[in-house]
């Protein structure tokens, strides 16, 4: 097993590594910004080092700084979290180069992944169910452009190859307007990721956001854990996701399931990572992969028993799957709150002191968050300050003990979204199922 | 009793001028007084100080942590996170000794990051006064390095 791992990563997640890690009798290193000292993990952890300034920049995101620390610590091996350089394929090389193990898929892997029309591709050649769209980068050529749109039919969204998470995308809904949304698109691409490329798609108006646990060990092993469910979103941020998803018979999950795990072997992954799709009309549209272990991997965690850090660990110190697909049983059911340090109705961040804090508990509740009564929220990151997560026999359950769970959940001094919260899981689209990714935003628009 | 309505009682306090609050209901009361912690008289409701996390005093790789002294005088502090060497060399005299003057632009030290070696300059002319880490330390960001007077 691992001897020592860099945490590379705050909050939550950085947490939630250090305690797989200390199940593991792994020691661990807590690199933090000058504004995280008082992060819990950073009092928990073996050693710390502060690497730099609290700007992402100059800290979470500085990969010298990261793996200088890890060569002064001598520790083995850096886990990146979510966020931040997860899925930096030139930070994974560096990592590597400089004799670390880096606790995920290989550089090649995250950069295919990472390019959008490369990812599509991959995920075609190996039978896994694409939108159906242009098939590679459009070029200037208009009356190409509008052959694909006519092909594939309005709507269509164009989105930048170099983009994802919800950025660099414009629906365009006539012939009219395709030429200049492609070029709008791709201006924007080439000044925010650097990269111009854009491709085209199929736009469904009425998707669920349905997608994929995997988890390979680079060794010719790859199984699914089922799906979640994350159309709970609001500007492309999940709010709620949930696992299984509702309507989802075994029989498609084990179909599905099955294409990512052979796309995984085809591509030879290595590590945990989650196939995002679209689902409309009982047909899943694969639209992007993500290399890293994801915020909402708990619910997943509950419905099947898995750890899955520790098994990211595992796989990270040369070991083969701890399970086979035959192991994972799918029981239950589980449902994430995502609690932000912002107004419930205007979504401005509140960062500040927590003067007042008392967790939920009991049964089937599992809150996964860094804070405690008197620590400050920094304002130089993002708002998310805690996972609500309950798990029940079935969803009525779930949803009973998330209410419950909301109710008992104090964070006084910042402002938060648990009455957000409380609102969606009271709400009848939400509680009977099913509901698209409009829905939420949909929603709060009607109670402006 | 529960948590909401002790939450109300302790707001009262705290906007009133009342100093303490003592409230029975049935068998159970509670007190509340100005300056104390929440205490039920009854078993039921126990007291919830608001806990802060006992934290484990975090072993530093480096000698200089916060509960040091404080430091008097101007410090140079690490741009960055790696190995201290005194000197230029395995060999060679150190850079600098405590009693030394130095100006400013003067190296100090040498911080390795990732085989670089990186020359820590004086930002102001002085005497050193102190030398905080040893040959070979483990340097994070920002800690304290020398003292210039």
């Amino acid at each position: 097993m691992l001897d020592k791992v860099v945490i590379a990563n705050r909050g939550e997640i950085a947490l939630r590594i250090l305690r797989a890690c200390k199940e593991l009798g792994i020691k661990t290193v807590a690199v933090h910004s000058t504004a995280d000292k008082n992060l819990k993990h950073v009092l928990l952890a073996d050693e710390t080092i502060c690497i730099g300034k609290a700007s992402a920049l100059d800290s979470y995101l500085n990969a010298p700084a990261i793996i200088t620390a890890a060569e002064v610590t001598n520790a083995v091996a850096i886990h990146p979290g979510y966020g931040f350089l997860a899925e930096n394929a030139d930070f994974a090389e560096q990592v590597e180069k400089s004799g670390f193990a880096f606790i995920g898929p290989k550089a090649e892997s995250i950069r295919i992944m990472g390019d959008k029309v490369a990812a599509i591709q991959a995920m075609k050649s190996a039978g896994v169910p694409c939108v159906p769209g242009s098939d590679g980068p459009l070029t200037d050529d208009e009356e190409i452009n509008k052959a694909h749109a006519k092909r594939i039919g309005y709507p269509v969204i164009v989105k930048a190859a170099g983009g994802g998470g919800g950025r660099g995308m414009r629906v365009v809904r006539n012939e009219e307007e395709l030429i200049d949304s492609i070029a709008l698109t791709k201006r924007e691409a080439g000044t925010i990721f650097k990269n111009d490329m854009v491709y085209m798609e199929k736009f469904l108006e009425n998707p669920r956001h349905v997608e994929i646990q995997i988890i390979a060990d680079g060794q010719g092993g790859a199984i699914h854990l089922g799906e979640r469910d994350c159309s709970m979103q609001r500007r492309h941020q999940k709010v709620v996701e949930e696992a299984p998803a509702p309507g989802i018979t075994p029989e498609m999950r084990a179909k599905i399931g099955e294409r990512c795990c052979n796309a995984c072997i085809e591509i030879n992954y290595r590590g945990a990572g989650t196939f995002e799709f679209l689902y409309e009309n009982g047909e899943f549209y694969f639209i992007e992969m993500n290399t890293r272990i994801q915020v909402e991997h708990p619910v997943t965690e509950m419905i099947t028993g898995v750890d899955l850090i520790k098994e990211q660990l595992r796989v990270a110190a040369g070991q083969p799957l701890s399970y086979t697909q035959e192991d994972i049983k799918i029981a239950g059911h589980s449902i994430e709150c995502r609690i932000n340090a912002e107004d419930p109705r205007t979504f401005i961040p509140s960062p500040g002191k927590i003067t007042r804090f008392h967790p939920p508990g009991g049964m089937g509740v599992r809150w996964d968050s860094h804070i405690y009564a008197d620590y400050s929220v920094p304002p130089h990151y993002d708002s998310m300050i805690g996972k609500l997560i309950t798990y029940g026999d079935n969803r009525d359950v779930a949803i009973a003990r998330m209410r419950n769970a909301l109710s008992e959940l104090v964070i006084d001094g910042i402002k938060t979204n648990i009455t957000l919260h409380q609102d969606i899981l009271n709400d009848q689209g939400f509680v009977n199922g099913g509901a698209n990714i409009h829905y939420l935003e949909t929603k709060l628009a009607e109670t402006e | 009793m529960d948590i909401r309505k002790i939450k109300k009682l302790i707001e009262l306090v705290e906007e009133s001028g009342i100093n303490e609050l003592e409230i029975s209901e049935g068998e159970e009361s509670v007190r509340i007084s100005r300056g104390g912690s929440v205490v039920a008289a009854a078993p039921v409701m126990q007291a919830a100080p608001v806990a802060a996390v006992a934290p484990a005093a975090p072993i530093q790789t480096a000698p200089a942590a916060e509960a040091a002294p404080a430091l008097t005088g101007h410090i140079v502090r690490s741009p960055m996170v790696g190995t201290f060497y005194a000197s230029a060399s395995p060999d060679a005299p150190a850079f600098v000794e405590v009693g030394q003057h130095v100006n400013a632009g003067d190296t100090l030290c040498i911080v390795e990051a990732m085989k670089m070696m990186n020359q820590i300059e004086a930002d102001k002319s002085g005497v050193i006064k102190e030398i905080l880490a040893q040959n070979e330390d483990a340097i994070e960001f920002d800690q304290p390095l020398f003292i210039i007077e």
